[in-house]
């Protein structure tokens, strides 16, 4: 069994890393993928999932920044009272 | 009365994010016009409903997390940096700091996950990916109630 030397011991417990965590870990990840979650093969590599991670985590940025830049043309255009309204049925 | 598509636990992640995010949004006054073009304001504006939303979610999220921890000390420090620039008038100079991984057989894409969740650049592989897992779900729910935001706003 081979242990990774990890750098920073900050998850407490000197437990040494194995690769079994380390593919646990990864097929986690690949579960909350979207894409990868369809093709439900057990062959995917963990570079793929890692690869798809970055580009999902990526989109989801890109789709950050589109809808902010639509809220802002929105907040102008609207009543600001309208965002008191949402906060109020939000908070019954 | 519930508005659709909208789960309504009150200390759901996604309700405190809502909460907060739409609290923010609400406090965004339309200011004097500062800048000469209106593009200029949408920009600044748009980047400001950006760095809310995030900064929603980390505190949403708490302490709990490593990169919700990360993410709001570099929103804070940037918050001060920004703060102190516009007061003082004075020019910094951005430092550029070289992260040296020392490589241990980890795969080439682990380098840019680093880049891309908060804190991890000082993470082992194992909270790594746990923080990345955690990351993305309310990467998700960000993006899901903004949605839903925008689209109740555009009726």
């Amino acid at each position: 069994m081979s242990s990774r030397r990890s750098r920073s011991r900050q998850s407490g417990g000197s437990r040494p890393i194995t690769d079994d965590q380390i593919n646990d870990l990864v097929s986690k990840l690949q579960q909350l993928l979207p894409e990868i979650r369809e093709r439900r093969s057990d062959k995917v590599s963990a570079a793929t999932v890692l690869q798809e991670t970055c580009n999902y985590i990526r989109s989801l940025h890109r789709e950050v920044d589109d809808l902010s830049e639509r809220l802002s043309g929105l907040l102008e255009s609207s009543d600001t009272a309208q965002a008191a309204i949402i906060r109020n049925l939000l908070m019954q | 009365m519930t508005p659709k598509g909208v789960s309504l636990n009150p200390n759901s992640r996604k309700t405190k994010f809502a909460r907060r995010f739409i609290f923010a949004l609400s406090r965004m006054r339309n200011p004097i016009p500062v800048s000469s073009s209106i593009e200029e304001e949408v920009r600044t504006r748009s980047h400001k409903i950006k760095i809310a939303a995030y900064l929603s979610m980390a505190r949403a999220v708490g302490s709990r997390r490593a990169w919700s921890r990360a993410l709001l000390f570099k929103l804070r420090t940037r918050a001060r940096r920004h703060n102190m620039i516009i007061r003082r008038r004075s020019f910094r100079l951005k430092k550029k700091r070289i992260i040296k991984n020392d490589p241990q057989g980890e795969p080439s894409q682990t380098k840019k996950l680093r880049q891309l969740v908060p804190g991890g650049k000082t993470m082992d592989m194992c909270s790594l990916l746990e923080e990345t897992a955690h990351y993305m779900t309310c990467l998700a729910t960000q993006v899901k109630v903004m949605q839903t935001i925008a689209d109740h706003f555009a009726k």
